[in-house]
């Protein structure tokens, strides 16, 4: 068996069929553009409602562009274009005229690197908070104690938190990163390689987190790390060149999939 | 034996290295002979006006020659007072600049702006002072000085503040003028230090639905704080000792007994430009080198102030571990 180094949980329950799930955000027709350069081509796919779904795929793949669409992030570059439609909860959020704010708050993102604010660590999960709601002192320090302890990070810093986020270890960091991001209490949680500047301690941690973030969330991981996609997500896709291959249930991605290029990709024969 | 010889280095590198050590070390240390010098041939060229007024010098407001009684309070509060204006208007206007350079203006028009806003610091300070004298100050008294008089002339403490023929020269005239000039540099260094904030913390910041407004206020510049105080105290710096154009527009007359901000007024630098070449050598010429020890001085202190500004606000985002 080639995929003996691959350890899809064992004990997982029998997901159940994609199709069957209620869908949170349903990507139909989408092409995206830097300048002329077509880099997604005709994305269609519907991500299911409190479950895991990890991108993985070859660097340059275009998995991280479309995670970017999903909270218009792009939008900050002018040279970067979406065509299609990204329905969140039926309503589609390219053609959304409101407040992209809105959009953001609803869809919250982790990035590649952790990346706290210049501001003490009580300020970086407030911060964000107070965006959207004004909150009386004792109700905010209660947002930012349930932020830290679902990222679970509570207990390490309770006592410092006037200090500077950048006092932080880097795995403290980028959960640090992860709680100011729930404390707006989103409906997704989009992680851009959320572990690729951590040790592995810190990414098991953070890959705990992810496990259990599910009943509230869902959550949509993009990854280079295969293993990680294995051990983390529910539904795994896999994109090659700006093209969806394959998507589906992550063990039978893994064990059996059904196309050819994703054999070759996990299987390591090339990538 | 050793197949290998044992490395060796190159008695021509190891020359060279110590040359290039030596050069940089010289550099470093000349700087640092010529500040010791300055200061020092300052206080010697003072010592007389030193020695005859002290340290109230600075606080004395006379300014005669032929009694041979000096005191600085006139050009040091002129000077102090123009920087302020300068750095009230500048500093606002710089980042607005700097904001609307890095995040907001189309791609096509960063460049030409940009460099539009550099070339204001290529005018040199005479233009700058005859278009003061001969352009900007008749509109400033004209358009802003005459409707003020006419709404606050009544009143006692703003009425002051206005008051004085209208001619354009004077405090504010000078500060506004000082304004424009340190505008580019200030603007440019904030535009370079916003620039190179990392896009990843911009983005975490937009990520969480802030603003641009939000994401420029509450991160990026707390996040270049040193670069942005930095380019303020060079501006700062360039406006306490700029001459010529403040030589132009602010009147030098020594006089304090009107502290309205269009009644001429002198300043250090204007002093000294004006007086020095006619001083007599004696306790006049002595306390011209006096006001330069002092303009040296506020310079100084400037510079330390921004420096604990800094520890302060670094104190206040919390401490590091």
């Amino acid at each position: 068996m080639t995929q003996s180094n691959l350890s899809p949980k064992p004990d997982a329950p029998d997901e159940p069929d994609i199709s069957s799930l209620p869908v949170k955000l349903s990507v139909q027709d989408l092409n995206f553009y830097y300048g002329k350069f077509l880099a997604l081509k005709n994305i269609g796919i519907d991500i299911p409602a409190n479950r895991v779904t990890a991108f993985i795929g070859p660097s340059g793949c275009g998995k991280s562009t479309l995670l970017r669409t999903f909270n218009r992030m792009f939008e900050l570059y002018p040279e970067q274009r979406a065509e299609g439609r990204i329905l969140l909860d039926g309503e589609d959020l390219l053609a959304s005229r409101g407040d992209v704010a809105l959009i953001r708050a609803r869809v919250g993102m982790v990035f590649q690197k952790p990346t706290p604010f210049p501001m003490s660590i009580f300020d970086n999960i407030a911060f964000g908070v107070k965006l959207f709601e004004s909150l009386s002192r004792i109700d905010m320090e209660e947002r930012v104690e349930w932020a830290l302890k679902k990222a679970a990070l509570w207990d390490e810093v309770k006592d410092k938190l006037p200090q500077s986020g950048a006092s932080l270890s880097g795995g403290q960091q980028q959960r640090l990163c992860i709680a100011r991001c729930i404390a707006i209490r989103p409906e997704i949680l989009l992680l851009d390689e959320p572990c690729s500047a951590l040790d592995p301690i810190s990414t098991a941690r953070i890959e705990e987190l992810i496990a259990e973030f599910k009943t509230d969330y869902t959550v949509i991981i993009v990854t280079h790390n295969m293993q990680q996609a294995a051990r983390v997500s529910d539904y795994t896709a896999y994109m090659y060149l700006g093209d969806l291959i394959e998507f589906g249930e992550t063990e039978q991605m893994f064990f059996k999939p059904r196309r050819r290029e994703t054999e070759d990709y996990i299987t390591g024969r090339f990538g | 034996m050793s197949a290998f010889a044992e490395p060796r280095r190159l008695w021509s590198n190891a020359l060279a290295d110590r040359l290039f050590g030596g050069l940089a070390r010289g550099a470093a240390l000349l700087t640092l002979a010529s500040l010791a010098g300055i200061i020092l041939s300052l206080i010697i060229g003072a010592w007389p006006a030193i020695r005859e007024f002290g340290p109230g010098f600075l606080v004395h407001n006379a300014w005669d020659p032929v009694r041979e009684d000096f005191g600085g309070l006139v050009m040091i509060y002129g000077t102090l007072m123009t920087s302020a204006i300068a750095l009230l208007i500048a500093t606002p206007v710089s980042f607005g600049i700097a904001l609307f350079l890095t995040e907001l203006a189309p791609a096509w028009l960063k460049r030409p702006l940009g460099t539009a806003i550099e070339l204001l610091a290529a005018v040199p300070s005479i233009v700058y002072g005859m278009w003061g004298l001969m352009v900007f100050g008749p509109v400033l008294a004209r358009y802003v000085q005459q409707p003020l008089q006419a709404l606050l002339g009544g009143a006692p403490m703003l009425g002051a503040l206005v008051s004085g023929p209208p001619v354009g020269i004077g405090i504010l005239s000078a500060g506004i003028i000082l304004s424009i000039m340190i505008i580019p540099f200030i603007a440019s260094v904030m535009r370079d230090v916003f620039a190179v904030t990392p896009p990843l913390l911009k983005e975490s910041a937009y990520g969480l639905g802030a603003t641009t407004w939000e994401v420029v206020w509450r991160v990026v510049l707390p996040y270049t704080k040193t670069g942005v105080l930095g380019g303020i105290m060079l501006g700062l710096g360039r406006a306490l000792g700029e001459t010529m154009a403040v030589t132009f527009v602010i009147g030098n007359m020594n006089q304090l007994g009107s502290l309205s901000l269009f009644e001429a007024a002198n300043s250090i630098t204007s002093a000294l430009a004006n007086e020095f070449a006619e001083a007599a050598p004696g306790l006049h010429q002595a306390a011209l080198i006096y006001l330069g020890l002092v303009l040296f001085l506020i310079t100084f202190t400037v510079l330390v102030c921004s420096r604990l500004l800094l520890l302060r606000l670094q104190r206040n985002e919390g401490k590091r571990a």
